[in-house]
């Protein structure tokens, strides 16, 4: 027995859908961070079936600059967090409200 | 030299751009080295083409040359073109020579001002802003250089814009000559729709086959173009700018508002005057236009006592006379006094504006008097200046308006006549009672100012011997009248032109030139009358006349009707507009919108709470929506 | 046999996935997404994406998660309270809803759109998705992006540093 596309699409929707949540729902910023990155391999896993199915290579080209995308991005993010911890104590969102009117 | 006619202009271009972004830095001496060498630079040009020109065969002296496409637009083409005929021969003469005299002049004239980089700076602008108008070859290309030199007479005029007088001279000039230039461009579009071209050559080509001779259309673009010609160059009922604008520098005096631009108006009737004689109507209106002007200039003149405005009357009244000599069909003569004109009224302003200089500043002539004395160069030059003006034999004005004179008494314009003689006979009185009150006689001079009383330098003094030659001189180019050298030259330009050929009444020459010349004389012999002989005469005639003299004193009260009649309803409608429409209309509902923003934005404010999961939630709804439209709409 | 293998996979991505959400802690998090990206990997092994497979173990599942636990031990965050906890629960309910939408919506596109091959997609050229044929694409078709990928990683390296350090001198 093969695998239909669909199977790996629903899977992929399912990741997306929890990492959807995961941000939604988390106060603590590194998990935040950590659903973006569930969202982002859901997102490369239907770029990689769909490559698969079209027979073609660019959807895998593209994941790799996904992934050099999402290197850059963990990168810059964790220093982020850093400096938020460094000077608030905390990475919980929801007490970072500077932005407040 | 015809072969690249942009080389004319070009030179106080540079000029320009050169003192107007580095004239602070580069020294006083640097920018009149500048200013001065390039409009010498033009003149050489100008000599050259003039040359060239007369090289020619009389048919053939006629260059066109279109330098780049500027505006292509459906059926509609303006181009940056450039026509060398006789007659912008003769004016880029007039511009670039007079200029050139008159920008040494200033070297002098405005040595101590502390702003002399930004006189020179326009002074080159407008030198620039000239030529180009009378090398366009198209009516469009003319309008904008009309506008330009509008522009450049308005930053003269109030060139020293600190003295509220000389701001709200250069504003009065704008405003009066945007009334004029309202007309001219309703002319232009007119001009184009009727005939769908602004190039001159294929105007006038057109107009004959397209547009019915002495019908409304080219009436009204005549009349229109004419509205522009009077706001520009000072005619009734748009005179009133130019008196004022005395406020300005001498030398912007006898450029602007004596020799050259003001002329601007003439030299487009005179170009389009295959137009204007397919209307018999409009020439008409030109004619008596200008000998009305001539005759009311002059009358004002009569008493004014600020040497300026005197020198500005009769440059009003010697415009009129060019109009005169365009109305009665007289092309090549208006243009020949346009000429003659531009000399010795320059001189007469720059000789003003040394006697200006030598008084430290003052202008009114009753506290002048016997200064021959203290500055003979300047009366000398300045006499005969006035005498030229006065149209004395064999002067350069003599021989100009004598034949505007024979022109409309030849056509049969016997009014237009009696009005140009009797302006003849005012125009010597005012500018001998002028002289005679400067020059001669007792001395009225403030003991402040003797003091410091003295000749001004030859940087001021030679340009002034040079154009008192040619204001003795010029005129002989023109003479035997009709015949002479000068008509040789640009006769042909207007010879299509003309439609009735020859003279309507049969006058002779000479007679009519010994009957202007003696009303002249006698215009001299009054005033030396008036003001030498018997000086107590002027007070009794004032108290024998004292409301002629008040009403002349006064201008005729034209300001003060201008005010009530235009100015004043203006402004009281502009105040009402003012506190009844825009503080409640306009300024209301900027500021009702501006509240409804305030007090939305302070609801909406709180949509804004800090917490990054609002944010995000606020999003994903977005996404779950757009998803769902795709998802269930397409 | 491929079924049963892509089964398997699935479920420990799924319920890993779900853990990763759902963990008190951030270590069991970072941990139980470790383990999500290795089955992705195994299903990626599934598509022939030879290459995207090994550099999902080397460098997602490898380098950037070990990032994450470096960040999380430094910071030595103590366990927070249980996400459904009280201040939070309405948004918590609304945010599950609009997720479960969202997946619904997903669904519906999946059903209705794609019948682009049968199960198993179409047959492909046996170099399909190895390190030669990325590396030909990546230097050939993509040279531009590619290099624009490096400037990425160094602005971001300087970012990384610049932000992180204790002061600027």
């Amino acid at each position: 027995m093969r695998v239909p596309l669909e199977a790996y699409l629903i899977l992929s929707a399912y990741l997306f859908a929890l990492g959807v949540v995961g941000v939604a729902t988390r106060r603590n910023a590194l998990i935040i961070f950590m659903s973006i990155e569930l969202m982002l391999n859901a997102v490369n896993l239907s770029f990689l079936a769909f490559a698969r199915f079209l027979n073609s290579m660019d959807g895998q080209i593209f994941v790799f600059f996904v992934m050099v995308v999402a290197a850059a991005e963990v990168a810059v993010g964790l220093a982020i967090i850093i400096t938020i911890y460094r000077n608030k104590e905390t990475v919980d969102v929801a007490e970072l409200n500077l932005l407040k009117w | 030299m015809l072969s690249s006619l942009w080389l004319i202009p070009v030179w106080p271009l540079l000029g320009f751009l050169w003192n107007g972004f580095f004239g602070r830095r580069i020294g006083k001496t640097a920018v009149g080295t500048i200013a001065c060498g390039s409009v010498g630079l033009s003149l050489l040009a100008s000599l050259g083409a003039l040359g060239k020109l007369l090289a020619r065969p009389a048919e053939a002296r006629r260059v066109e040359q279109v330098l780049a496409p500027w505006i292509g637009a459906g059926n509609f083409q303006a181009d940056w073109g450039l026509l060398l005929d006789p007659l912008s021969a003769v004016m880029i003469l007039v511009v670039s020579g007079v200029g050139f005299l008159i920008h040494v002049y200033s070297i002098g004239y405005m040595r101590e001002d502390p702003d002399y980089p930004r006189f020179f700076t326009y002074m080159n602008l407008f030198t620039f802003s000239m030529l180009m108008l009378v090398l366009a070859n198209n009516y469009l290309l003319l309008y904008v250089f009309w506008e330009a030199v509008g522009l450049c007479s308005y930053l003269l005029i109030g060139f020293w814009f600190e003295k509220k007088s000389a701001a709200d001279a250069g504003k009065k000039a704008f405003i009066v000559n945007r009334v004029g230039d309202f007309g001219f461009a309703l002319g232009v579009m007119l001009l184009w729709t009727s005939l769908g071209t602004l190039r001159y050559d294929q105007v006038f080509a057109a107009a004959p086959a397209q547009l019915v001779a002495g019908g409304g259309v080219v009436t009204a673009i005549t009349l229109l173009l004419f509205l522009g010609a009077t706001g520009k160059s000072a005619q009734i009922p748009l005179y009133v700018w130019l008196p004022d604008a005395m406020e300005g520098p001498t030398p912007v005096s006898a450029l602007i508002h004596a020799a050259t631009m003001v002329t601007a108006g003439v030299y487009m009737v005179a170009r389009s005057a295959p137009l204007f004689e397919m209307a018999p109507l409009s020439l008409s209106v030109v004619a008596w236009i200008g000998g009305l002007t001539a005759v009311f200039a002059a009358t004002i003149a009569l008493v004014q006592t600020d040497i300026k405005r005197i020198v500005a009357y009769s440059t009003i009244s010697q415009l009129g006379y060019m109009f005169l000599g365009c109305g009665v069909g007289a092309y090549a003569a208006a243009i020949f006094h346009l000429m003659t004109h531009a000399f010795f009224k320059a001189l007469l302003f720059l000789g003003s504006g040394s006697v200006i200089h030598g008084l430290s500043g003052e202008q009114d002539i009753r506290k002048m008097g016997g200064l021959r004395k203290h500055m003979p160069i300047t009366a000398w030059t300045f006499l005969i200046a006035a005498l030229a003006n006065a149209g004395i034999f064999p002067l350069a004005g003599f021989w100009s308006k004598d034949e505007i004179l024979y022109g409309a008494a030849a056509g049969g314009y016997g009014g237009v006549w009696a009005l140009g003689a009797a302006g003849a006979f005012l125009t010597a009185f005012y500018m001998l009672r002028c002289y005679y009150l400067t020059f001669e006689g007792r001395s009225r001079v403030e003991p402040e100012a003797a003091h410091h009383l003295h000749e001004s330098p030859p940087v001021m003094t030679v340009p002034l011997v040079i154009l008192a030659v040619f204001a003795a001189l010029v005129g002989f180019v023109g003479v035997p009248p009709e015949h002479g050298a000068y008509h040789r030259f640009v006769e042909p330009v207007f010879a299509g032109a003309k439609q009735v050929a020859g003279h309507a009444a049969s006058v002779g020459e000479v007679p009519m030139a010994i009957l202007s010349l003696a009303i002249a004389l006698v215009g001299v012999w009054v005033a030396t009358r008036f003001y030498v002989w018997r000086p107590e005469t002027p007070d009794r005639v004032v108290g024998r006349y004292p409301g002629v003299y008040r009403t002349l004193l006064h201008k005729y009260y034209v300001d003060e009707l201008y005010d009530a009649l235009v100015v004043e309803p203006i402004r009281r409608g502009s105040l009402w507009l003012w506190r009844r429409f825009d503080e409640p209309v306009i300024d209301g509902s900027v500021n009702g919108i501006g509240a409804l923003i305030r007090v939305g934005s302070l609801a909406l404010r709180r949509v804004q709470t800090g917490y990054v999961m609002s944010y995000v939630l606020s999003f994903i709804v977005g996404v779950v929506a757009i998803l769902g439209y795709f998802a269930f709409w397409r | 046999m491929e079924l049963l293998i892509f089964a398997g996979l699935a479920l420990v991505a799924g319920v890993s996935g779900l853990l990763v959400v759902v963990q008190r802690h951030a270590v069991y998090s970072a941990l139980f997404l470790i383990l999500t990206m290795g089955a992705l990997a195994g299903i990626y092994i599934l598509l022939d994406a030879h290459f995207v497979w090994v550099i999902q173990v080397i460098v997602y599942a490898g380098a950037i998660m070990v990032l994450f636990l470096f960040v999380i031990m430094l910071l030595d965050i103590r366990s927070e309270q249980a996400p459904w906890a009280a201040p939070d629960r309405g948004r918590i309910l609304v945010a599950v809803l609009l997720s479960v939408v969202l997946l619904l919506e997903l669904g519906i596109a999946v059903a209705r759109r794609f019948v682009l091959a049968p199960a198993g997609g179409p047959a492909v050229a046996r170099n399909f998705g190895t390190t030669q044929t990325v590396g030909r694409l990546l230097f050939t078709d993509f040279l531009f992006p590619f290099e624009i990928t490096s400037i990425i990683l160094l602005v971001a390296m300087i970012g990384a540093m610049v932000l992180a350090k204790k002061r600027l001198t």
